[in-house]
């Protein structure tokens, strides 16, 4: 097992050096540079700002003093707003990206996996059908429109929540309902579909075959089963919620991560990209890596070596 | 003797989107306590769902729509869920096909053989059951039974999880152990250990078991006596000497006659039975077996034969056990005036 985990964070970080060394290349690629603006800028002024941040220098040696910042996590200065480092974003972004990405997240586990267990349980009946209705308007309906659609409700109509903003925690209700919507529609289905193939194996007939009651069978039989794929998917999904969404965060005027990444990526801010990159990344791998190792807790089967 | 099981002209069907599907269809027969009864036929025989309506275990829109089944005198059909699981495990158990399947990957097998003994009986401590558990597993004899109630289901083989299902099935010393075949899933080597298991635990704890299989060489080893059914119908029922020496049904005849032997001309081929089983939507008027019966007269496809008893114990539904049964071509009635 120790091997293992050793294994598993040297190639983690393998993977990190490949992302970022990919993501550094992509964005020299593309036209422009941080300084490329409408206004005509002098060429000494333009030479001055890339000796100031180095960027005269060969692209290599760019990449190889970035990734020596990174290494010490500093993840550079902003070249687009003076004074603000990357770190200074992520930290500014993350508490609000974090919080939103938490409270969505245990609003999904507590929404999606009680649907699909009992639309299972009711396969057919009319409990099944509207659950299963309301779960694929979730997965079709983009985000942005639910979002919409729930402002002008409950903001703007009933009054109930803010507009925007997340100076109380009504503020974060909106935004849970219409990040999550997806998730949960999703991991509802998931759950439906799993538990029904688990309720047909062998194993749960010869659980009832015990004579134990139909709740046992299925709280400690059929769910544990049923929960794995569940399992395998969360990883991806709490990376994203944690991280947040930038059209929810625009919609609801919430200062999160994923607007600095987007407006990163239109400013070419070289550094700001590669930091929310990484910063993103670290957090995907981590939490597969999490899911993992949660694997082998629920599931026997599954070693490690 | 004690019946400990009587079915009762068992009806069980299955609704499916293109119809109802008669899988049993008016099944009787009884079980005596500590004996052992076969029952053969082909895949879609009725002889799996017939067991699974004792256990009152069928899958999806299963029902039993008519018939009465009783154990120990109790009548199982229309018991509440509730009654019924106080029966299940406790009076009659069952072993499954696939013992590769049939036990959770993710719960131990000390643990999941141990869940059947609380099940019936939530007063045993946990250090109690553990070693009932051992001991139950030392009757099966899986060796170092003591270090392996931890292990889970994947680490033993094919026999091994099949002796722990054995081992839960006989946990609470049920009086009816129903075994549906058992031994189909497993190497030849093993299902000859497994069939010797059986009939050790059985002297010693002299239960009844109802054993349902395609093969009538493992009936030969364990069963005294024997149901052949077909088409979700008992077409012939005898002890096991006459099932081999006498069979009444040309069904049976064509079984045994499919039978490898080890001694036979090897130029000789196996002699299939012609055809498939019929199709339970809409069972034919007469004898299932008819269309692929070599004897069928006009009678065997219009009307279904009534059981005819034909000495001690030994009963067969067809026409050619009828008085009026012509005597050319009948293979009965040449048997009795040409053979001993």
């Amino acid at each position: 097992m120790t091997k293992y985990l050793i294994k598993r964070v040297l190639i983690m970080i393998v993977t990190l050096f490949m992302i970022a060394l990919l993501t550094f290349c992509l964005m020299h690629i593309v036209p422009g540079s941080p300084f490329t603006s409408q206004k005509q800028v002098s060429q000494a002024v333009l030479d001055a700002l890339n000796a100031k941040y180095n960027l005269d220098d060969p692209l290599w040696k760019q990449f190889v003093d970035y990734m020596i910042g990174v290494l010490h996590f500093d993840f550079g200065p902003s070249y687009k707003y003076t004074g603000k480092t990357v770190n200074d974003f992520i930290e500014g972004g993350m508490p609000y990206s974090g919080t939103l990405g938490l409270v969505t997240l245990v609003f999904v586990l507590l929404m999606s996996i009680p649907m699909g267990i009992v639309a299972a349980l009711r396969n057919g009946k009319w409990q099944d059908m509207l659950l299963m209705f309301f779960a694929t308007l979730g997965v079709t309906i983009p985000s942005f429109v639910i979002a919409t659609g729930l402002l002008y409700i409950f903001s703007f109509k009933l009054g109930w929540t803010p507009v925007y903003g997340v100076d109380t925690w009504k503020g974060y209700i909106l935004p849970m309902i219409a990040m999550g919507g997806y998730s949960i529609s999703f991991l509802a289905r998931l759950m439906r579909s799993s538990l029904l193939e688990v309720m047909g194996q062998d194993y749960i007939r010869t659980a009832r075959a015990k004579g134990i009651s139909e709740f046992r069978v299925i709280w400690k039989h059929a769910l544990r089963n049923a929960l794995i794929p569940v399992i395998t998917v969360l990883g991806p999904t709490i990376a994203n919620l944690l991280t947040g969404s930038f059209v929810i965060e625009k919609i609801f005027a919430i200062p999160g991560l994923g607007g600095y990444f987007v407006n990163s990526v239109t400013q070419r801010d070289y550094t700001t990209i590669m930091g929310m990159t990484i910063f993103y990344a670290t957090v995907l791998i981590a939490m597969i890596f999490i899911v993992d190792i949660f694997y082998c807790l629920i599931d026997p089967r599954i070693k490690y070596e | 003797m004690e019946h400990i099981l009587e079915v009762q002209d068992l009806h069980t069907s299955f609704l499916t989107s293109s119809g109802e599907v008669k899988a049993v269809r008016g099944v009787s027969f009884t079980v005596e306590k500590g004996e052992s009864i076969g029952i053969v036929g082909e895949s879609g025989s009725g002889k799996s769902v017939t067991s699974l309506s004792v256990m009152q275990l069928l899958a999806g829109t299963g029902r039993i729509v008519g018939g009465s089944v009783k154990l120990n005198g109790r009548e199982l059909v229309g018991l509440s869920a509730k009654e019924m699981r106080t029966i299940r495990g406790k009076e009659v158990a069952m072993i499954f096909q696939d013992p590769m399947t049939s036990l959770n990957p993710l719960i131990p097998v000390g643990e999941q053989v141990g869940e059947m003994l609380w099940s019936h009986d939530k007063a045993l401590s946990k250090a109690e059951r553990e070693a009932r558990v051992v001991d139950l597993f030392q009757m099966v004899r899986i060796p170092e039974a003591d270090k392996r109630l931890k292990s889970f289901p994947h680490e033993f083989s094919g026999g091994m999880r099949q002796r722990v299902m054995i081992a839960m099935a006989l946990a609470c010393k049920p009086d009816l152990l129903i075994a549906d075949e058992p031994t189909t899933a497993l190497d030849v080597s093993i299902q000859d250990q497994i069939l010797k298991l059986m009939r050790s635990v059985q002297k010693e704890m002299g239960m009844s078991i109802m054993f349902i299989t395609h093969d009538l060489g493992v009936v030969a080893e364990l069963c005294s006596r024997v149901l052949v059914m077909y088409g979700g119908l008992i077409m012939e029922e005898a002890n096991i000497f006459d099932i081999f020496e006498q069979p009444l049904h040309p069904y049976t005849m064509g079984l045994i006659a499919s039978i490898p032997d080890l001694n036979q001309d090897k130029k000789k081929r196996l002699q299939p039975i012609i055809g498939s089983p019929p199709d339970m939507i809409h069972p034919p008027a007469g004898c299932p077996f008819a269309p692929r019966c070599p004897y069928a007269c006009r009678i065997c496809l219009e009307e279904l034969p009534p059981v005819f008893r034909a000495g001690e114990g030994h009963s067969s539904r067809c026409w050619l056990l009828d008085e009026d049964a012509p005597s050319t071509g009948n293979p009965l009635k040449n048997r009795k005036e040409g053979q001993p």
